[in-house]
């Protein structure tokens, strides 16, 4: 069966992961490639690195990272932050990235979407989306890692991704992010019945319940989460034993 | 140990490149049919699409190049497809060194997403000799798939996945081997499958 996936999120910084830094028993946290590794021999699904670099000097440090990570690691992994042109994306597929995710340039310009899928086949192409419900019960897609409202709504905007070529949503919900308490079922859910791709929820993780939920009750193909793993409060060894105990399809790697 | 890779328009074989050099191999990315044949082992990897591929293989000769190998030949993804016979994707004439139709998945449910793309299962038939290729791996191993195409089962088939339907996972027949999925990209599972290849 095919295994719903875990998939730690690295924010990278001048080619240094940043909330990295108190991970279990490991030296260089701050090394994203180290923490690459350790995460996929615990038995991370696939890996995200986000540039949050603003500078064209950690692009480029970026960049070099990229090359790092695809010598070291056999998983697949995912490049974002400040892919706004094809050419940025051949650099990081050519670095040896599997995946990028497009986020604001993408909102901006819709058609970057097509213009991946067909240079480079859907596959490669992610669409995150970084969504606000609002008090009238609409969720709103936000521009620049949740700053600028769009008045776009979600549900218009993952389909007019998919239909453009997307190969995958990344969905954060705003709501969630950081209060650790549950991911945005209800709208995964949506999402995930909707839309013929797979949908990677993200925003909300603090239990491995929240995991099991995010599965069973919101429909989501993957689930996404960064400080949960980088602090270590929860193994992924542990974590995967309490979803496929709970009945979730998960790859067991010990 | 001379390991050459296949150099056509099919993207995306860093990732073989890289598992090639973490297992100690320097491979030779080529399209010479001389390097192509003296070579000890060739990887034909790739992702892409199934006609274009097929008439750069054909504009540069290197259909009958890769059918006619005596090496271990170790088809991966696209090139797996690429070594039957026909694909539906563009309806395509292939290389015929497996006398098989590749196939584009029918969703049945809503949750039968297309491509398939994801961690799934490797199971072999014990009433058949193991593939070489897959000693020592567990039954139920997972490995890593992306695609939209694929190999039904058929007198070749290695190791099956279960997506939509039971299908071919793996192919095995005389010198040539192939995988739907990325052993390049399998974890531990999909390094030991590729020192399987180098050590046959």
């Amino acid at each position: 069966m095919l295994a719903k996936r875990i998939i730690p999120c690295l924010d990278v910084k001048d080619g240094q992961t940043v909330k990295g830094t108190n991970f279990v028993n490991l030296r260089q946290a701050g090394d994203p490639v180290a923490l690459g590794k350790a995460y996929s021999e615990q038995g991370a699904d696939e890996l995200v690195f986000l540039d949050i670099t603003a500078s064209h000097e950690g692009r480029k440090t970026f960049a070099t990272m990229v090359t790092r990570v695809a010598a070291e690691l056999s998983i697949p992994f995912t490049v974002g932050g400040g892919i706004g042109a094809l050419a940025d994306v051949d650099t990081m597929l050519s670095a040896g990235a599997d995946k990028v995710s497009v986020n604001s340039a993408a909102l901006r310009r819709p058609a970057l979407i097509d213009e991946i899928s067909n240079h480079f086949g859907s596959q490669v192409c992610v669409v995150a989306i970084d969504a606000r419900c609002r008090a009238d019960g609409k969720w709103e897609c936000y521009l620049n890692g949740g700053r600028i409202p769009t008045g776009r709504t979600l549900f218009d905007w993952a389909h007019e991704a998919q239909e453009r070529g997307a190969g995958e949503i990344l969905f954060t919900s705003m709501n969630h992010d950081g209060v650790k308490n549950g991911f945005a079922n209800d709208a995964l859910r949506q999402l995930a019945d909707t839309l013929t791709i797979p949908v990677i929820a993200s925003g909300g993780a603090g239990a491995k319940e929240h995991f099991r939920d995010v599965f069973a009750i919101g429909h989501a193909d993957a689930a996404l989460a960064a400080s949960v793993f980088h602090f270590g409060e929860i193994p992924i060894p542990e974590l995967k034993h309490y979803l496929h105990q709970e009945g979730i399809n998960v790859r067991l790697t010990d | 140990m001379q390991v050459a890779i296949v150099q056509y328009n099919a993207g995306n074989i860093y990732s073989v490149i890289h598992a090639l050099k973490r297992l100690g191999v320097e491979p030779q990315l080529t399209d010479d049919a001389a390097a192509l044949r003296s070579a000890d082992r060739v990887l034909f990897p790739g992702q892409g699409e199934a006609r274009q591929a097929m008439s750069y293989l054909r504009e540069h000769g290197l259909d009958s190049v890769i059918a006619s190998l005596r090496q271990p030949v170790l088809g991966i993804c696209i090139g797996q497809q690429l070594m039957c016979s026909h694909s539906e994707e563009g309806d395509t004439t292939c290389l015929g060194i497996f006398d098989e139709q590749v196939r584009r998945f029918q969703p049945q449910r809503h949750e039968d997403k297309v491509p398939h793309m994801g961690w799934n299962q490797l199971h072999f038939d014990d009433s058949r000799e193991r593939c070489p290729l897959f000693h020592g791996i567990d039954e139920g191993a997972y490995v890593y798939f992306v695609h939209s195409y694929y190999v039904p089962l058929c007198q070749a088939t290695a190791a099956k996945t279960d997506y939509i339907t039971p299908y071919s996972a793996a192919l095995w027949h005389n010198n040539f081997y192939a995988t739907q999925f990325h052993p390049e990209k399998s974890g531990a599972v999909g390094e030991h499958i590729l020192r399987n290849f180098l050590e046959l």
